[in-house]
């Protein structure tokens, strides 16, 4: 496998988002408002009132938990933000018709799929990453300006940033691509893609009523069960991704 | 291709295809839609794979997964879609192409330059591929498939929906890469086209229904005619055509029409015959079926 050649795939697809208005959106706009609302939220959530001393630490591990939690809405970001992009990686190739010169190519299944994962993998991460320094930044604002502390970063938003996000948008990515190798629409694609965010959902929701806690310890245990699906879903995209039927069966 | 068959379920989309096209030769398959040329061509670009029969390109062949990459290494393919990436610009379609077979840097700017120059896009070569002509999507997509000077190029309805002007540009260009001496699979709907450009041609309705030069094809159905103008045709002139043991119809007062096997060797005796028997030439003309009747009969005859 020629690693380049799917550095050159993902350099073109690069090129042509650039141009595709949604994209730019879903990869701009989402992760602004994550990182800026959550913050304000906080903000008028404490309010102008002066705070009594006493009920500083309480009010501040209550915070801590919910900072976790808010933490983890960038998990999830980094599995929604993918399902644009890797939802037109393929779909979008077969609707401009670009896909049978492309398949012509001295370039294998395995170097196309690669290149379709690094260009919605790279700007995913890179948005997400954007979105996480905002948020951390405004955070820190609003709680040294209220409660005189800071509390990112932690441990825990460095095993979420550094390990689970990476993780979860190279699955989102590679479940994207699958599904946009299946179905014949970019719509379509993009609500089957959208499956991968319910189960991080789910954790988001077990995070707010306390059946899961987002320890370190935790997130790395999440991480490496979404490192075995990754393996197994490259596995699958090799597998399942028959020229072929792309070329014969697509309408 | 030795006995090549393409099913999809229980359809058959090419049956039995057994054909040899040398290096250096154009060939033509003529067809209806639905015939299996797009297919015969994916199936010779490695895209689908065969289900029966061999094809080989080259020293490789065909179904081999070790071979598949080697073999898109030295064919070009223009789709009868043209599959361009709209937003980008052209240079940068061929570029990425380029990149993709392994060209080198150098290889891929004086190739680019020069195939943009050949077909008068270089001027546009900055400009997105969506702001572009019919025509020049179907040149750039020409230029792309050469972009790694493949020594076969598969062209499939490479002037379908082109105006007049652009299919002459684009057939221009495609008799200056036969000069070239590259082999050329030319699938097209577009007899004059096949006629101009092809040295052999095979008209394909699932099986190969007859493989030939324009001129054999033309000749397969009527054989060879010589269509003579008299100023009046008299039973004297008949009657010495009759005497050569020729068979011939007098088409109407003044026009005869004689079948003959070799027109170059026999005409010149023929005129003699007929001047000697008091005719008077006005005109001598070969007259043969054209390559569009030939192509609806065998299709009809098929079907």
């Amino acid at each position: 496998m020629k690693l380049w050649k799917s550095w050159v795939i993902a350099r073109k697809d690069f090129s042509t988002f650039r141009t595709k208005r949604y994209v730019i959106y879903s990869l701009v706009v989402v992760p602004l408002l994550i990182s800026i609302g959550l913050p304000i939220l906080i903000w008028l959530g404490i309010g102008n009132a002066p705070i009594p001393p006493s009920q500083l630490p309480a009010i501040i591990s209550g915070l801590n938990d919910v900072f976790n939690a808010f933490s983890f809405f960038f998990v999830i970001l980094a599995g929604f933000l993918p399902i644009s992009i890797g939802a037109y990686s393929i779909v979008g190739e077969k609707l401009e018709k670009t896909l049978e010169p492309l398949l012509a190519t001295p370039t294998t299944d395995g170097e196309i799929l690669l290149g379709k994962v690094i260009a919605a993998f790279l700007p995913s991460v890179i948005a997400t990453y954007a979105g996480a320094v905002i948020f951390m930044v405004l955070m820190d604002a609003v709680t040294s300006t209220k409660l005189g502390y800071v509390y990112f970063p932690n441990w825990t938003v460095a095993v979420i940033l550094l390990i689970t996000v990476p993780l979860i948008s190279i699955l989102s990515t590679e479940f994207n691509v699958i599904i946009s190798a299946r179905v014949s629409d970019v719509r379509a694609a993009q609500q089957f893609g959208a499956l991968i965010v319910l189960p991080l959902a789910a954790i988001y929701v077990a995070t707010e009523i306390a059946f899961v806690s987002l320890t370190p310890a935790n997130l790395l245990l999440i991480s490496a069960i979404i490192l075995a699906l990754d393996a197994i879903l490259f596995y699958v995209s090799r597998a399942t991704f028959r020229r072929e039927e792309i070329l014969t069966k697509w309408k | 291709m030795n006995n090549l068959t393409k099913t999809f379920g229980d359809v058959t989309a090419v049956e039995g295809l057994t054909l040899r096209v040398d290096e250096g030769e154009v060939f033509g398959f003529l067809g209806p839609n639905g015939a299996g040329k797009t297919t015969t061509v994916r199936v010779l670009a490695c895209l689908i794979s065969k289900t029966s029969g061999e094809a080989r390109i080259g020293n490789y062949e065909i179904g081999n997964d070790a071979d598949a990459l080697k073999i898109r290494k030295i064919i070009g393919l223009v789709p009868d879609n043209v599959g361009l990436y709209e937003d980008l610009s052209a240079y940068r379609n061929l570029d990425f192409y380029g990149r993709l077979y392994e060209c080198t840097v150098a290889q891929r700017e004086d190739r680019i330059e020069h195939f943009l120059k050949m077909l008068g896009l270089w001027n546009v070569k900055d400009r997105a591929v969506r702001t572009f002509s019919k025509g020049m999507k179907q040149k750039l997509a020409i230029v792309r498939a050469l972009i790694h000077e493949p020594q076969v190029l598969f062209l499939d309805e490479p002037t379908a929906n082109l105006d007049p002007e652009f299919q002459k540009t684009v057939r221009d260009f495609i008799l200056e890469l036969k000069r070239e001496k590259r082999t050329i699979f030319l699938n097209t709907h577009n007899l004059d086209e096949a006629q101009r450009v092809c040295d052999r041609i095979g008209i394909l309705n699932t099986k190969l229904v007859a493989e030939g030069t324009p001129e054999q094809l033309m000749e397969s159905l009527e054989g060879r005619k010589t269509e003579v103008q008299l100023q009046q045709v008299t039973p004297a002139v008949t009657g010495t055509v009759e005497r050569l043991g020729l068979r011939y119809v007098v088409a109407d007062d003044n026009r005869l029409v004689i079948d003959v096997r070799d027109p170059e060797k026999e005409n010149p005796g023929i005129m003699e015959s007929i001047v000697a028997a008091g005719g008077h030439i006005q005109f001598i003309t070969e007259k043969h079926a054209t390559l569009e009747e030939v192509y609806l009969k065998l299709v009809r005859d098929e079907q």
